[in-house]
């Protein structure tokens, strides 16, 4: 009877994470179809701790059981209502990995018992004490759980600038070597016939961390919302491993259902990129940029404006276009760019956002920065949208934003960038260009757009240049 | 051979699920505005956290004595719990922020009130 309740628990869990997914994807219904799922997902944890059964038995070790959900439970609610909202991508990669430990861990653990069996037997191998689709889940989730597990550690380190980019000559041939050497020892594992077959299953565990570890180190930081993505659907085919281990439908279900989310959304923002996957996996990027930028440098002529001028010429003006990128979220300016936006509109001015797909560190960075500080959701345009408005736009003004906007995407097939689509916006009147320094931006490229004649640049930290021109508004 | 599809025919029911499974989530998140992408992830990231049901399951089996398996199901828990608690939370706190700002929403939550 419990048995038969706990199917059903599953069953309801999977059909919530399916609606949950699909009313995710709605504006409108989104933060509904988030609390649908997690009701699922209460369902199907209570239905385990009390209804699941194996031989026969119920669980054990209850209090090991509650007391890790409720240390789990109070550090994940105090880290995700503490950290601030600039620091979103990091969070998400955080609790990314923890999946993929948690993944790696139950097929480690699930090894262990086969390992214990197979050590009384004389002499067998391995393969006669483990079925070999059983085997392939416990060592798929144990891989892959693993690379998703320090590969977010290591996007989590770059993201929070902590982990500098890091690459050698040769490296893509040592990762399919240790890749290759991954497989092997597994492969090993299954047929050896010695007593101690943990001493290969422990070393595939190692190679699996060094290869997550060579896997994410090389690829630019700015490309690690796309890596965050992926390693998300890795961590959804590790559960799915361990969900086919234990016939868990929900497991299978969830795993699978992001496994196979994930790996589009990852394409989704490899195109908006206008990159291929594999480009971005095998990281050309840094390097090349680096050539490219020195070649670029002979451009002296940047003009910059004072503040007065600038606030005099947007409160002049009739369209002003601001677009926001990661200095911005860096310089926590959201709620000074609203009141900025707010003095605008009181002088008649019409105030628009452009947001390109991937401004900030992650598709969707801008939209919810932006919504945290009040700015009402019409006046976001997305890229082709904000691309039509520009011709009738006075005045841009780029809030640490660089790579989206530009021209060499579109102009110059040797950067490594080309054919990314960018915000347009030297189609305006006037852009005004708000930086730290002319340090080039996350990519390492030189950025033509800051050297035409309609250009003019706004050096300084964005939170400081907003509050001054916000004052300088005002006293007009 | 013979071994392939005895193991294929033994799990037949798995593979429908998980071949149905991956053109579902394909199918789902097709129609994704770029605005909803990161709270999509984050979201996709929370419903994975179902790995904790492997883990309590690790944890309930270990027998008492055996420390390997209660020292690692034990982590696993915690770090489960982390990713189920923390990613739904975390969504949600993207999800309220949007919500807020958007009138037709307001409208609409003021009707079901």
């Amino acid at each position: 009877m419990g048995t038969s309740i706990l199917s059903i628990c599953y069953l309801i869990a999977s059909v919530t994470y399916i609606i949950g997914l699909k009313m995710l994807s709605k504006p409108s219904t989104a933060r509904r179809g988030n609390l649908i799922a997690a009701g699922g997902m209460i369902i199907a944890i209570a239905g385990t701790i009390f209804l699941y059964k194996y031989n026969g038995k119920g669980l054990g070790n209850y209090e090991w059981i509650f007391s890790g959900i409720i240390i789990g439970f109070i550090i994940g609610v105090l880290i995700a209502k503490k950290v601030k909202m600039t620091a979103m991508p990091e969070l998400v990669s955080f609790f990314n990995g923890m999946g993929g430990a948690c993944a790696a861990l139950i097929s480690i653990v699930e090894f262990d018992y086969l390992y214990r069996e197979h050590r009384m037997m004389d002499a067998t191998l391995f393969s006669d004490v483990v079925h070999s689709g059983h085997y392939l889940a416990i060592i798929a989730g144990t891989i892959i759980g693993s690379v998703s597990f320090i590969g977010s550690m290591i996007a989590l380190g770059k993201l929070s600038g902590k982990i500098k980019d890091y690459s050698f000559k040769g490296q893509h041939l040592f990762n399919i070597i240790i890749l290759l050497l991954v497989l092997a020892t597994a492969i090993f594992t299954y047929f050896s016939s010695t007593h101690n077959v943990n001493i290969p299953f422990f070393i595939t565990v190692g190679l699996a961390l060094l290869y997550g570890l060579f896997f994410v180190l090389p690829i630019g930081g700015a490309d690690m919302p796309v890596v965050i993505s992926l390693l998300n659907s890795f961590t959804g085919v590790a559960v799915a491993c361990d969900g086919f281990l234990y016939d868990n439908k929900a497991m299978l279900t969830g795993g699978i259902l992001v496994g196979a989310a994930g790996t589009l959304l990852t394409i989704l923002m490899c195109r908006a990129m206008n990159r291929s996957l594999m480009n971005v996996l095998i990281g050309s990027f840094g390097g090349d940029a680096h050539k490219a930028s020195g070649t670029k440098s002979e451009h002296e002529n940047i003009k910059e404006i004072s503040l007065s001028d600038a606030a005099m010429l947007m409160a002049y003006s009739k369209k002003v276009m601001i677009v926001p990128g990661y200095g911005l979220a860096v310089a926590q300016a959201q709620h000074t760019c609203h009141e900025l936006e707010k003095a605008l509109e009181e002088k008649g001015v019409d105030v628009k956002y452009a947001i390109h797909p991937v401004a900030g560190r992650m598709p969707g960075h801008m939209n919810v920065l932006l919504a945290e500080a009040d700015v009402s959701y019409e006046k976001l345009l997305e890229m082709d949208d904000a691309n039509e408005e520009f011709k009738s736009t006075d005045v841009v003004l780029i809030l640490g934003a660089n790579d989206v906007v530009n021209p060499a995407a579109k102009n110059d097939p040797s950067s490594p960038i080309y054919g990314m689509p960018i915000l347009e916006v030297e189609l305006a009147k006037t852009v005004i260009v708000n930086k730290r320094s002319m340090k080039p931006g996350y990519a390492g490229i030189e950025n033509e757009l800051f050297y035409q004649p309609k250009t003019s640049m706004l050096f300084g930290d964005a939170k400081k240049v907003l509050q001054e021109l916000l004052n300088e508004l005002k006293s007009i | 051979m013979k071994e392939t599809i005895e193991f294929l025919n033994q799990n037949i029911q798995m593979i429908y699920i998980v071949i149905l499974m991956i053109f579902l989530g394909i199918e789902i998140i097709g129609r994704v505005p770029s605005v909803l992408h990161t709270p999509l992830m984050s979201g996709a990231n929370a419903i994975h956290g179902v790995v904790i049901i492997g883990a309590i399951i690790v944890m309930g089996k270990a027998e008492p004595g055996n420390y390997v398996a209660l020292v690692l199901g034990f982590l696993a828990v915690v770090l489960g719990t982390l990713n189920v608690v923390g990613g739904f939370v975390v969504t949600d706190r993207m999800l309220e922020m949007f919500k807020s700002r958007n009138p037709k929403e307001e409208k609409k939550s003021e009707n079901n009130k």
